[in-house]
């Protein structure tokens, strides 16, 4: 133990400046091995992933070899022009960009170093914008979309002439989206403009560190990696779940029993932070922790939906240790580091073993001291997911999602943005767009289309010539047709395409917005849901029970509403499917009675009542459940592979179904099972093999009934406008006016029908599907499950309903049956005809 | 119960619904046919707005023109109308029937053989379309139905028009579902728009403010098989 530090000791005194060495000693620190080592492996030249867990000094880490760097470079003298950037950082957040902006600002100014700093994000004003291009900055700290901006200026090759370094945080989870295409598309002519620019990539633990070593380098050939230094250990979390005296529930995700034992624990902290998975999920916590907070101890929400300066508020009172928790989603997940926060609550299943850890890692952020978190589990199927996850963790298992290839929307957003900076030959960007890791197995024939659709659209019908955003010169560059072209790229850079959300503003009960348009916004609410909802209905939004007075243009009014209950709930459902590996381990733990030991006394008791009245599913197998109930036949599978992969294969199977003669009405899927409900007995159609299970849930299923269900389904039709509008067929805004989601919707679902009956093999179709399969399908999944269970699956025909389909049951009727009914509706609304209307409307 | 579900189904099978006296079929394709005159009306085409977009920089699909052919040629063929009238708005803009695509050109053109084609003006192609036989008018008047492509303020019995692309919405189950409709209170129709590309505007926005009757306005609601009746009152904005 004591080799290791004496070594750094002496690489400190040959790798650091002297200010740095005294700086350190002035702080009583010493530079951690993973530091030195980081340094060293820059200096030599080498781009590093840098591997660590939360508090382990990464930020400094990452920073260091452009610090010493630049406290080496000589001064400017007056008069000399002004040099370039040098380091870039680009994170995922804009918080984060700011936050960094804080942390490095201190140990700079302490050092003296003569280096400047600044972000430049969407929120950056412009005239700070136009200086920044003529003095720029040392270091610049921004987002994806501020890069690929600056990549499609005309001056961006002078304006990177001498960048050195280019340092990327949390790339763990910049990687897995679009976000991570474009980013890499963007470092990539990067590297066009700086051959040898280094990258440096800070990172959460991951599941395959080669596949992000790949993603920092050109790939010019296959085993082409970045170095990797990765830090181990910090000390091991204590997680527990929590063990209520309380009922837990069957169904639901409210976990609202346990509010009176979650109180406990924040009295018991100095600081709490209690995560959840949805917004609804976070408002309704809110809401019951302030019922019973007798000691009014300051508990605040943060969520993504609330008004920028509510989060700022509520972030800065965090930094300042004047809370005692703070209920959130996803927003703080990332590296953000605020307050001394002493205790995580995780409220519902955590999703994803990864997904914990990062999210623990908020608890005392110092690498050296265990941090304590307790899981809520807010049903039975939960806890046993959270006594999954725990296991994992102590396993140290990780399942980020594989790295899928560069999308093609995301591509044909590039190339455009490469014209608008500089007209570019085909053959040398090609060349440059597979040295990409996400882009490397390109092929030519789908580049030339990328290029032919950003042309003219890329149609069999070649009708737009004329109207071409890029052209190809005598000399065969391809240029933008005109100036307006890349005026109009620069407002619709990026790949994040916000649901329709609505402004939600405050006004006096009755008014339905008409008279007092004054109120407060307190944040954003989707327009999906809104439209639920009818005058005078109540919810919960922003910690308050608001009534619905109305909607004016892109405005919804609310009010106070008296009383304290919401009448409408709110299903935002779980935004991440559970993932592969985690229900791989509820089924183990399912099959295994040994291993139930560890649940909950009542938890246990429910899973021996289900060996008792039907089978538990064997850990590679399919559980097919068939029982009546009232006048109608139930199914329920039991396949654990997340919301997603059930929805779509409930979709898939009432086509089958239908057509089998079993009259199915409607369906249900959680995370975990499918409930498919008939009129006719399924039970006895599967026994006498018409049709048998096997034939029912044979892969064929992906084929052409996948096929006919993409013709009209509503996922298809938002993955396309999400490919549409990244793709720039579709602007997201146009100079001068702002397009409403709606609108948008509208017309891409026109599009998306038009497109698909006379050109079904068109480049953005192909792109739509591509993401489907992984997306809001997640038909991959399917897939796999489908073919795993071959010859697995086990059928119980019961008299009544099991212990096991209790949960799913239960969300019948609470849950809007989401699929092709909207007939249905109509019918039922049409029916109610004879009411209003006499009978002279028929003649 | 069973009465009422009756009713309703009755009123969907023959799609009849009065105007001014005149007995019409509300298709769910979106065309209105009056048995009688043989006459089909159709409104709000809006041929080749995908060039027109694309002019401007949106590269959508060229298709839009064909699709919305196809589906005027098949309702024509099964109704059979000595007249057509085709409400305004036939192209999204007046050089519309200029860029057309000679092949949609001439399926255009066999449709309108050995019959009646009236092009009544409408806001965007307030001229003649170029090229194209039939007659352009600024209203058409037979018996006691007025054919013009925007809806007047005062109020004219038996007025049909288009321009507005009315859609109605409904809520039922926690579900919202939106659709293209006939707008009609028995004395003026607004009809749907017809083009593969127009979007839509719910009945209850202020821009239908006094047109119509609000105690008698029904939604016929276009579906995938049939047309949905569906009462003023039941209907959503937004």
């Amino acid at each position: 133990m004591t080799e290791q530090p004496r070594l750094a000791e002496q690489n400190a005194a040959v790798l650091l400046p002297e200010p740095f060495l005294k700086w350190f000693g002035e702080k009583g620190w010493s530079p951690r091995v993973h530091q030195l080592e980081l340094l060293a492996k820059a200096q030599s030249g080498q781009s590093v992933l840098l591997i660590a867990p939360t508090g382990a000094g990464k930020t400094l880490a990452g920073f260091l070899p452009s610090l010493t760097e630049l406290a080496n470079r000589p001064k400017r003298k007056p008069g000399q022009a002004h040099r370039g950037i040098h380091t870039l950082y680009i994170s995922p957040l804009k918080a984060l960009a700011v936050d960094i902006e804080r942390n490095l600002g201190k140990p700079v100014e302490e050092i003296g170093l003569p280096v400047t700093i600044e972000t430049r994000t969407g929120d950056t004003p412009s005239h700070k914008r136009q200086r920044q291009k003529l003095a720029p900055p040392d270091i610049l700290l921004t987002t994806p979309e501020q890069l690929a901006l600056l990549i499609a200026s005309n001056d961006a090759r002078r304006f990177f002439e001498d960048l050195r370094y280019v340092v990327l945080d949390e790339l763990h989870s910049l990687v897995t989206s679009k976000r991570g295409h474009l980013l890499a598309l963007g470092l990539a002519r990067l590297r066009t403009f700086v051959p040898d620019l280094q990258t440096i990539g800070l990172s959460a633990t991951v599941a395959e560190p080669d596949e992000l070593r790949r993603w920092l380098v050109s790939q010019t050939s296959p085993d082409a990696m970045s170095e990797l230094i990765v830090v181990t250990g910090g000390a091991k979390p204590e997680i527990s779940i929590l063990d209520s005296e309380e009922r837990v529930p069957w169904a639901g995700h409210s976990a609202r029993y346990a509010t009176p034992e979650i109180y406990r624990e924040i009295k018991r902290h100095k600081t709490t932070l209690l995560f959840v998975n949805t917004r609804s999920q976070a408002e309704l916590l809110f809401q019951e922790l302030w019922r019973v907070n007798e000691d009014t101890l300051p508990i605040a929400l943060h969520h993504g939906s609330l008004d920028v300066a509510q989060r700022r508020r509520v972030e800065k009172a965090m930094g300042e240790n004047a809370l005692r928790a703070i209920v959130a989603t996803s927003t703080l997940d990332l590296g953000i580091d605020w307050g001394d926060v002493d205790l995580v609550v995780h409220v519902g299943a955590p999703k994803g073993a990864s997904r914990l850890a990062q999210r623990i890692g908020r608890a005392n952020h110092r690498m050296d001291e265990p941090s304590k978190a307790i899981l809520i589990p807010a049903n039975r199927f939960e806890v046993l997911e959270c006594r999954a996850a725990l296991d994992a963790n102590y396993l140290g298992a990780q399942d980020t999602p594989p790295l899928v290839n560069g999308g093609l929307d995301v591509l044909a957003q590039h190339v455009l943005g490469c014209a608008c900076g500089a007209p570019f030959h085909a053959d040398a960007l090609f060349d440059e767009v597979r040295t990409a890791a996400p882009y490397a197995s390109l092929d030519r024939p789908t580049f030339d289309r990328v290029i032919d659709f950003v042309a003219t659209g890329g149609y069999a019908l070649r009708n737009y010539e004329r109207y071409a955003r890029i052209r190809q010169t005598k000399e065969g560059l391809w240029r933008v047709s005109n100036p307006a072209v890349a005026q109009q790229y620069r407002l619709n850079v990026g790949t994040i395409i916000e649901v329709p959300a609505l402004n939600v503003r405050y006004v006096q009960a009755g008014s339905r917005g008409a008279a007092s348009r004054g109120g407060r916004v307190l944040g954003k609410i989707e327009e999906a849901f809104l439209e639920t909802l009818t005058h005078g209905d109540t919810f919960m939004f922003a910690g308050k029970i608001l009534r619905f007075e109305g909607i004016r243009e892109n405005e919804c009014f609310v009010s106070n509403a008296p009383g304290s209950d919401a009448k409408v709930p709110y299903y935002g459902g779980g935004k991440f499917p559970l993932s592969t590996y985690l229900a791989e381990q509820v089924r183990a733990m399912l099959d295994d009675p040994q291993r139930w030991k560890k649940l909950p006394e009542q938890v246990a008791d429910w899973l021996r009542f289900q060996a008792d009245k039907s089978v538990l599913p064997k850990r590679d197998d399919l559980l097919i459940e068939t029982f009546p109930r009232g006048n109608r036949y139930y199914m329920v599978a039991y396949p654990f592979e997340g919301r997603l992969a059930h929805q779509t294969l409930g979709m898939l199977l009432t086509r089958r179904l239908d057509r089998a003669g079993a009259k199915p009405v409607g369906f249900v899927a959680t995370d975990y099972a499918l409930a498919i409900w008939s009129l006719a007995d399924m039970g006895w159609m599967f026994k006498n093999r018409k049709p048998s299970l096997a034939t029912l849930f044979d892969q064929d299923m992906l084929g052409d009934d996948l096929e006919a269900w993409f013709a009209d389904s509503w996922l298809l039709k938002r993955t396309f406008r999400n490919c549409a509008l990244i793709s720039g067929l579709i602007e997201k805004r146009h100079p001068g006016k702002e397009k409403s989601g709606r609108q948008v919707t509208v017309s891409t679902d026109l599009i998306y029908d038009v497109l698909r009956s006379h050109e079904p093999n068109h480049i953005l179709l192909q792109a739509t599907r591509t993401d489907a399969a992984t997306g809001l399908l997640d038909v991959s999944r399917l897939a796999e499950m489908l073919s795993r269970i071959r010859g697995r699956i086990m059928h119980k025909n019961l008299e009544q309903i099991s212990p096991l389909a209790v949960p799913i049951m239960l969300e019948i009727g609470k849950m809007p049956v989401n699929g092709e009914a909207d007939e249905t509706l109509l019918m039922d609304a049409a029916t109610l005809v004879e009411e209003a209307m006499g009978p002279e409307m028929t003649d | 119960m069973n009465f009422s579900l009756s009713r309703a189904t009755l009123i969907a099978e023959a799609d009849l619904v009065g105007i001014a006296g005149e007995r019409a079929v509300c298709d769910r394709r979106g065309v209105l046919y009056f048995p009688d005159l043989r006459l089909l009306a159709v409104s709000d085409l809006h041929l080749e707005k995908g060039s027109s977009l694309a002019r401007r920089g949106a590269l959508i699909p060229p298709y839009d023109t064909g699709a919305t052919l196809l589906r005027l040629q098949a309702v024509i063929a099964d109704y059979q109308p000595r007249i057509v009238v085709s409400l305004g708005d036939s192209f999204h803009d007046g050089g519309g029937a200029e860029r057309m695509h000679s092949s949609f050109r001439e399926r255009l053109e066999a449709m309108m053989g050995g019959r009646d084609w009236i092009w009544v003006a409408g806001n965007h192609d307030p001229e003649a379309p170029a090229d194209l036989p039939g007659e352009t008018v600024r209203e058409l008047a037979i018996g006691s139905l007025l054919f013009r492509h925007e809806p007047s303020k005062t109020r004219i019995e038996g007025e049909i028009s288009g321009h507005l692309h009315p859609c109605a919405r409904i809520v039922q189950r926690g579900r919202s579902v939106r659709r293209r409709c006939f707008a009609g209170d028995g004395g003026r129709m607004i009809m749907p728009a017809f083009g593969a590309y127009t979007g839509s505007l719910n009945v209850l926005d202020r821009a239908y403010a006094g047109l119509f009757r609000l105690e008698t306005l029904m939604a016929y609601m276009l579906g995938a098989e049939r047309i949905f009746a569906i009462s003023g009152s039941m209907l959503r904005p937004g």
